[in-house]
């Protein structure tokens, strides 16, 4: 059930790649809007770069949210896998993974090229690619709770932006103090950890809480 | 004496007894800041690190607190009437959102104009000041989500949804940002007291917050009346209302 969510997510996906290319585009912009903005400093630059990654990487998840649930629900697909006998939790699950699959993954794999942009050290790098690879499911997992409760309103996108943020900001906080800690010589495993720690509660009760969203944004 | 909790739950018992608590609150709440802001300015003395100043602390403290504790109250309510499909307890829960986000603001507000001649500087990103203008984000995300549905149930069940969500996050977020603080450097400034406050400033502090206290309680009164005119302005009792009004 899962598995075959993911697959399908992943199939419609494919069959609208420019969607795909949107975000990743987004990220890359967004990203190299801030030398333009605040200097070509290299020194100042290096340290803001794992904050300027992660904010880019925040907002270009949780503009793609709106599709996480939006054409389901338009063409009626949504309301037939509430009807559906099996559980809401692992479809809801599997289709946040896919939104991860689709937007995350190209992120955390395009971001130690904007790393480099930014003269990162190597081991910088890798800590970057790292916390983003850990962080961003938490990203897809808890903006699938604000897509849900969102869906069909209108000015959904700006909205999903107050509710969603605010909870984003330890998960931020983390993914880019893991680098910031790793550049000061000091050990990261305590951002890693935490950040495991958050995706476990949220692979826990992001799901769930979606799920009744959805409910509610369906009756 | 068993009270029929019940009862209370219907609109139009709750409206009418509403109605009659709304003046004690006011006046308990005036009569209490009266008390509090004369303590305040003229019985407690003046301190002697932070000269007159300090002052500000009998409305930043008992705002930042009922801040905190409004939030709690609003999701509880909410998860009231999320649980059991209570229509009055979600109404609740959105009459108090605005006085909590008034708290919230307002705690921010006088923060910031105490930190002016303490600290020299408005703002700090100090690990408690953000955390307040996360709760504040978090108030505003409630009630915009909830303006944007125009079913009042549907709006009722997701506001309570984001408000849980908030809820377990508070924790969360309260640490990360502490440790955010802590982990980069030491806090330049600090945000704790001398050691020992003065009695009377601790007893004017208290009473102020009781004010605040009667305050919210008769806001979200007025509030939730208001709230159930609109929602139930179909329904026979209140078209009573209204002729009994309008005679």
């Amino acid at each position: 059930m899962l598995l075959w969510i993911i697959q399908r997510d992943l199939l419609l996906a494919m069959r609208r790649q420019s969607d795909v290319l949107t975000t990743l585009f987004f990220f890359i912009i967004v990203v190299s809007l801030f030398p333009l903005s605040v200097g070509p400093e290299m020194n100042m630059l290096r340290t803001m770069a794992p904050g300027i990654v992660w904010v880019a990487a925040l907002l270009a998840s949780m503009l793609s949210l709106g599709r996480m649930f939006s054409s389901d629900y338009l063409d009626g697909t949504l309301e037939q896998m509430l009807l559906s006998p099996h559980s809401l939790f692992l479809l809801v699950l599997g289709k946040a993974l896919a939104h991860w699959l689709v937007t995350g993954v190209p992120l955390v794999l395009m971001a130690p090229i904007l790393g480099i942009q930014y003269d990162l050290p190597a081991d910088a790098l890798f800590v970057l690619t790292a916390s983003l690879l850990l962080g961003t499911p938490i990203l897809s997992l808890i903006g699938a709770i604000g897509a849900a409760l969102t869906l069909g309103l209108r000015g959904g996108g700006v909205l999903v932006s107050l509710l969603v943020l605010p909870l984003y900001i330890p998960v931020l906080i983390f993914g880019s103090g893991a680098v910031e800690a790793s550049s000061a010589g000091l050990g990261y495993g305590a951002h890693f950890s935490l950040l495991g720690a958050f995706l476990l509660v949220a692979v826990a009760f992001s799901p769930w809480a979606t799920a009744s969203s959805l409910r509610i944004s369906m009756e | 004496m068993a009270i029929n909790w019940f009862k209370y739950s219907s609109p139009a018992t709750y409206y009418s007894l509403a109605g009659k608590l709304i003046p004690i609150f006011t006046v308990a709440a005036v009569l209490l800041a009266i008390a509090g802001l004369y303590i305040g300015f003229f019985v407690a003395p003046t301190d002697f690190q932070q000269g007159e100043a300090y002052r500000i602390i009998f409305i930043h403290v008992p705002a930042a607190w009922m801040s905190m504790f409004l939030y709690l109250v609003m999701a509880f309510w909410a998860a009231i009437g999320l649980a059991f499909n209570t229509r009055l307890s979600s109404m609740i829960a959105t009459a108090i959102a605005p006085t909590g986000a008034m708290f919230t603001f307002l705690a921010l507000w006088t923060g910031s104009l105490w930190g002016k001649p303490m600290w020299g500087t408005w703002w700090v990103w100090d690990a408690r000041l953000t955390s307040e203008l996360i709760l504040l984000f978090l108030y505003i995300g409630f009630m915009s989500l909830q303006a944007a549905i125009d079913d009042p149930r549907r709006a009722d069940k997701a506001g309570a949804v984001i408000a849980l969500v908030g809820v377990v996050n508070i924790p969360i977020i309260y640490f990360s940002v502490n440790w955010w603080n802590t982990l980069h450097q030491g806090a330049s400034v600090s945000l704790t007291q001398s050691p020992k406050m003065a009695s009377t400033m601790l007893l004017g502090m208290i009473i102020m917050s009781l004010a605040c206290w009667m305050y919210a309680i008769a806001m979200t009164l007025i509030r939730s009346r208001v709230i159930i005119l609109e929602r139930e302005r179909h329904t026979a009792w209140v078209a009573e209302l209204h002729e009994k009004e309008a005679a």
